[in-house]
């Protein structure tokens, strides 16, 4: 078996007495397609910030493309090539939409390669990512001008435009209709597509499972289940997990 | 317009400036141009940190202390000539400031602005039972009346008030430079969702430290002519309540989004302030600008730059 990407080993975290974490064991390959799922609060959401540094995990370690990264700040892990969207769509919303592409491109990308790029260079890939998720014609608008599907898709294309190895995609679909979640569903397989390793988190089980090449399911911070998403549902654990 | 030619437009217009105080050549003019030139480097200090950034500080004044009282202590100490002390005064004010933010960065909104008027009542505190600088007897700087530069007698209010001028500058020059780069960005975004910033890569600590030391020490460099200003330095004056007041009521009543937003707003309120001083007292100053920045707060809470921007927006189709 090849060298894990991301390598989470007996990560545990607590607020106060609240147990949300509790030694979580999960590798993630190159290239594959993870979906996350579990009841809320069951510590979806603590576990991508432990992973992108939002959060600093207490006992346990990450370990990210072969490099321990406990401990590091959250720009830190973004220039080694970890990105995330949020739940909560959280534009900069005083930039236009180019301009918050332009961020990471400004950031975590010249960190990472040490290039300048130039005006016109940062231009021409703020364009792409917008051109990627459909956003083209909106680039000098303000996020309040979005709609709540565009928005997301702002969130998403911020991550994508830090040029991630492994994108975490935390509810990216929550109150959309089908058709957008169809639209998002698309850009992520074309992102998966392209080598970028994804982590989706959703309650939407109908677009977790035809996304997923394998699933994992969080009750209480606990991982009860790990494998193929068809057989994972039928995990008799799951099916008292979700339906009591 | 390119970073290069907005530099050699602001110093073309310093020159204008200083051309036509030089053709009314009226000293007074100079005395009341220099405190409005010194709300304009306050004013364009504060808004590094606090307009572009989104912290709030209260403590302006113990920046601007800092920097007179540096100067009254070289003054015992070891005199050196005016510029000199500016930069020793932007240096000590800067390093007061990083210290400031690295102790107090990680509190955010309310708490971070309660500390920063902390830091000047502690401050305050220290200068007062500091007997080297006068304490809180206050200490004398004498000056001379004028300047010899080659010959020629310049008064030394014009000296100071020259002082001031390029470090307005310089100030306006950083806060547009800042502004068009990548550290500006940074600040934006700092400003708008701090997780979201550290997320997309952004060290946020660090720029955030980069604003409260630059903006400390254009502070500081505003208050070290101060004493040879007065010439006669105490406490109560140099932490006095209105350079907190102006420092925050200029910016916010100009716009906080821009350069040119402090500018406007500390030359019109600096102005302002000069007439009632003369024609009404000088009591009436700190009442003027809390008016003002009601009034504004009600209008115009973007300010003048804002709330004309916003009626240029709703005049396009």
């Amino acid at each position: 078996m090849t060298e894990p990407l991301l390598r989470i080993d007996q990560v545990g975290k607590r607020f106060g007495g609240f147990v949300a974490l509790d030694g979580i064991v999960l590798d993630v390959a190159p290239g594959e397609r993870l979906g996350l799922i579990g009841p809320n609060g069951s510590g979806k959401s603590t576990l991508v910030n432990c992973i992108c540094g939002t959060l600093q995990n207490e006992t346990g370690s990450v370990t990210f493309d072969g490099r321990k990264i406990d401990g590091l700040a959250a720009h830190q892990r973004t220039i080694l090539g970890l990105a995330r969207s949020f739940q909560l769509p959280r534009p900069f919303h005083s930039l236009s939409v180019a301009d918050n592409l332009r961020i990471p491109l400004l950031y975590a990308v010249k960190a990472r390669s040490g290039s300048h790029l130039s005006a016109g260079q940062l231009n021409d890939h703020c364009v792409e990512y917008l051109r990627l998720v459909g956003l083209d014609h909106k680039a000098a608008k303000l996020p309040r001008d979005l709609t709540q599907v565009e928005m997301r898709k702002l969130e998403l294309a911020r991550a994508i435009a830090a040029e991630p190895k492994l994108l975490i995609a935390d509810e990216s679909m929550a109150g959309l209709s089908h058709s957008e979640i169809e639209d998002i569903l698309k850009l992520l397989v074309a992102l998966s597509e392209r080598g970028i390793t994804i982590i989706l988190i959703e309650h939407i089980m109908s677009a977790v499972m035809s996304f997923s090449q394998r699933l994992v399911v969080l009750v209480s911070g606990k991982k009860i289940a790990d494998g193929k998403p068809d057989e994972v549902v039928r995990n008799p654990e799951v099916e008292k997990a979700y339906l009591g | 317009m390119q970073s290069r030619t907005f530099i050699l437009v602001t110093i073309a217009v310093a020159a204008a400036v200083f051309a036509v105080a030089q053709l009314v050549s009226n000293n007074y003019l100079f005395f009341a141009g220099y405190t409005v030139l010194q709300f304009v480097v306050l004013a364009t200090a504060w808004n590094i940190l606090g307009g572009y950034c989104g912290y709030v500080n209260f403590g302006s004044a113990a920046f601007f202390a800092v920097g007179a009282y540096s100067s009254v202590f070289l003054h015992k100490a070891y005199p050196l000539p005016v510029p000199a002390l500016i930069l020793v005064a932007g240096f000590i004010a800067g390093i007061v400031g990083f210290g400031m933010g690295y102790l107090t960065l990680r509190l955010r909104g309310s708490f971070f602005a309660i500390a920063t008027l902390a830091l000047a009542v502690v401050l305050q505190t220290l200068v007062t039972n500091w007997d080297f600088v006068g304490g809180s007897r206050g200490a004398y700087v004498i000056r001379p009346n004028t300047l010899d530069v080659f010959g020629y007698q310049i008064p030394y209010i014009e000296y100071l008030f020259l002082q001031m001028l390029v470090l307005a500058t310089i100030a306006i020059a950083t806060a547009r430079t800042i502004e068009r780069s990548r550290l500006g960005y940074g600040f934006a975004t700092i400003r708008d969702d701090e997780l979201a910033a550290e997320a997309a890569g952004v060290p946020t600590l660090r720029l955030k430290l980069i604003a409260t030391t630059l903006s400390g020490a254009l502070m500081g460099m505003a208050g070290a002519p101060f004493p040879y200003y007065l010439g006669f330095l105490q406490p109560q004056s140099a932490f006095a309540l209105e350079y907190a007041v102006n420092s925050i009521a200029m910016p916010m009543i100009g716009g906080t989004g821009s350069w040119i937003g402090p500018l406007i707003g500390a030359v019109l309120l600096g102005t302002i302030q000069q007439v009632a001083t003369v024609t009404i007292s000088s009591a009436v100053n700190v009442l003027i600008v809390g008016v003002l920045l009601v009034a504004f707060v009600i209008i115009a809470p973007n300010g003048i730059v804002g709330f004309v921007q916003n009626l240029m927006r709703k005049g396009r189709p």
